[in-house]
């Protein structure tokens, strides 16, 4: 893991982007200058949770609780560093 | 996805772009509305571009663009602006500035304006010299400021032709001075006012090449400080581009007199009659409108793009450019070398390298020229 993404950091979706839930695509989607991401489901699940308030260990501590699962840590972390490398989240 | 016909479900219209007018100060020689633009109905009004905006949210669609035309003219662009936002969608203005006042730029952030692209676009005839137009540039600057002012990402976008290539760098510069994050330099596409014009604006491969070279010199020396996106045209490749993302995939546009289309040009193609928004609702139009079935899928092509193992890739191109060049709105897309009338394009290219044509005057854009042009056609 990057020293950028430790787990007292509290990321919050960019301002480039919008985080908004679409109906008609059963999805979250990130929308920016004539443009849209659709989220898949876990990435959805994370990204609506970066509001700035919460540090990664408490989203993954709820994630695990929301879902019934266990060990997501590596995976929220995985998806962090890669939502950070399009630029999707700061902080 | 099956390898013949119509999937069976499109998904929605995710982008709206709504041209709310044809009316436009400017006189540009490649816009892109219709030629006969002047012997169109009358605009919408805003009762029906409201109900449109929700007809379409409520289909699925995410992305607003407004255009026009000059979308400014309209002096209910705020309040499209602000309904839009209220329903969710992300908005766009596409304008070249003119008529963008303080005032104006102040009420379109407190309707929720998330985004300008703002366009050079020549302000005079000088086409040749619109670059080092005082006028042109002082606007620019105005409205630069403006959009940075209110927090918007400042996105500009250039046409490029034959007659403005060879300045690129000064274009780019002129951005980065502008303070633009994002640059498009677009090529011009040979449709409406532009095909008109192709033989004075189409460039030379030398000219594109040369361009394509600069730009990487730029994209070098300022890396992140401005992203520079270069748009060839699509005559100097051996593919088209997959047109729109699809027929009916994606897009869908709402004409000044309510007509809905499958891009901005769609409704020159014959034999295909366009549902307009006055009469039919959005839903309806998208998954119900022969013009928006037609030509999805691929049961309409013809043997050359059928039995194509790239079909997929492209979906043979353009249906437009296929009309226009080929006479033929189902036949492969001109520009592929696979087409049999790939040679209207190998001329096309041949008279831009040996400069036949060039010495014509431009066609500009204006309602009289349009008035003549579609009597002409008539
Ligand atoms: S291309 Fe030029 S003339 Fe055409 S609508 Fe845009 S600004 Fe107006
Ligand atoms: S033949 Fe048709 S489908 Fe194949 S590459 Fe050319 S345009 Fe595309």
């Amino acid at each position: 893991m990057s020293a950028e993404t430790g787990t007292d950091t509290c990321p919050r979706v960019s301002r480039r982007f919008r985080l908004q839930w679409e109906e008609a695509q059963n999805a979250w989607v990130l929308l920016y200058p004539e443009g849209m991401v659709k989220l898949n489901q876990s990435a959805g699940e994370i990204m609506r949770r970066c509001d700035g308030s919460r540090t990664v260990s408490a989203i993954v501590a709820d994630l695990e609780q929301a879902f019934g699962a266990s060990g997501l840590a590596d995976d929220v972390a995985k998806f962090l560093e890669l939502a950070r490398g399009q630029q999707w989240i700061e902080g | 996805m099956s390898a013949t016909s119509i999937p069976a479900q499109p998904g929605p219209p995710l982008w709206l772009l709504a041209e709310l007018t044809y009316r436009c100060p400017l006189h540009c020689a490649f816009c892109y509305n219709p030629v006969d633009f002047a012997s169109s109905g009358p605009e919408l009004s805003t009762d029906d571009w409201l109900r449109v905006l929700r007809e379409a949210r409520a289909a699925g669609s995410v992305q607003c663009g407004f255009s026009g035309g000059e979308p400014m003219l309209r002096d209910d662009l705020e309040l499209l602006v602000a309904e839009a936002h209220r329903l969710g969608y992300y908005t766009n203005l596409l304008t070249s500035g003119v008529g963008l006042t303080p005032e104006r730029a102040a009420a379109l952030k407190d309707a929720g304006l998330d985004h300008i692209q703002l366009s050079f676009q020549d302000s005079t005839r000088e086409l040749n010299d619109f670059l080092s137009h005082t006028r042109t540039f002082d606007l620019k600057q105005r409205v630069a400021a403006l959009i940075k002012d209110n927090g918007w990402p400042m996105v500009m976008n250039c046409v490029i032709h034959r007659l403005n290539i060879d300045y690129i760098d000064r274009i780019i510069e002129m951005a980065v001075e502008l303070g633009a994050e994002y640059l498009e330099l677009a090529n011009s596409q040979y449709y409406s006012w532009a095909l008109l014009n192709r033989d004075q604006l189409l460039p030379t491969r030398e000219q594109l090449e040369r361009a394509e070279r600069i730009t990487n010199k730029y994209r070098e020396k300022y890396g992140d400080r401005i992203r520079i996106f270069f748009v060839v045209p699509d005559y100097h490749e051996k593919r088209p581009k997959k047109c729109m993302n699809g027929w009916g995939n994606v897009f869908l546009t709402v004409t000044p007199d309510g007509t809905a289309l499958p891009c901005h040009t769609a409704k020159m193609l014959p034999g295909l009659a366009f549902p307009n928004v006055r009469e039919m609702g959005v839903r309806e139009i998208w998954y119900e409108s022969e013009g928006f079935n037609r030509y999805r899928g691929d049961g309409w092509m013809k043997d050359t793009c059928r039995s194509c193992p790239d079909k997929e890739k492209d979906l043979g191109g353009c249906r437009c450019q296929a009309y226009m060049l080929a006479g033929d709105p189902a036949a492969a897309d001109p520009v592929c070398d696979k087409s049999p009338a790939h040679g209207v394009v190998v001329e096309a290219l041949a008279r831009a390298e040996s400069g036949a044509g060039r010495t014509a005057p431009l066609v500009f854009r204006d309602p009289a020229a349009s008035r003549r042009l579609a009597e002409g056609a008539g």
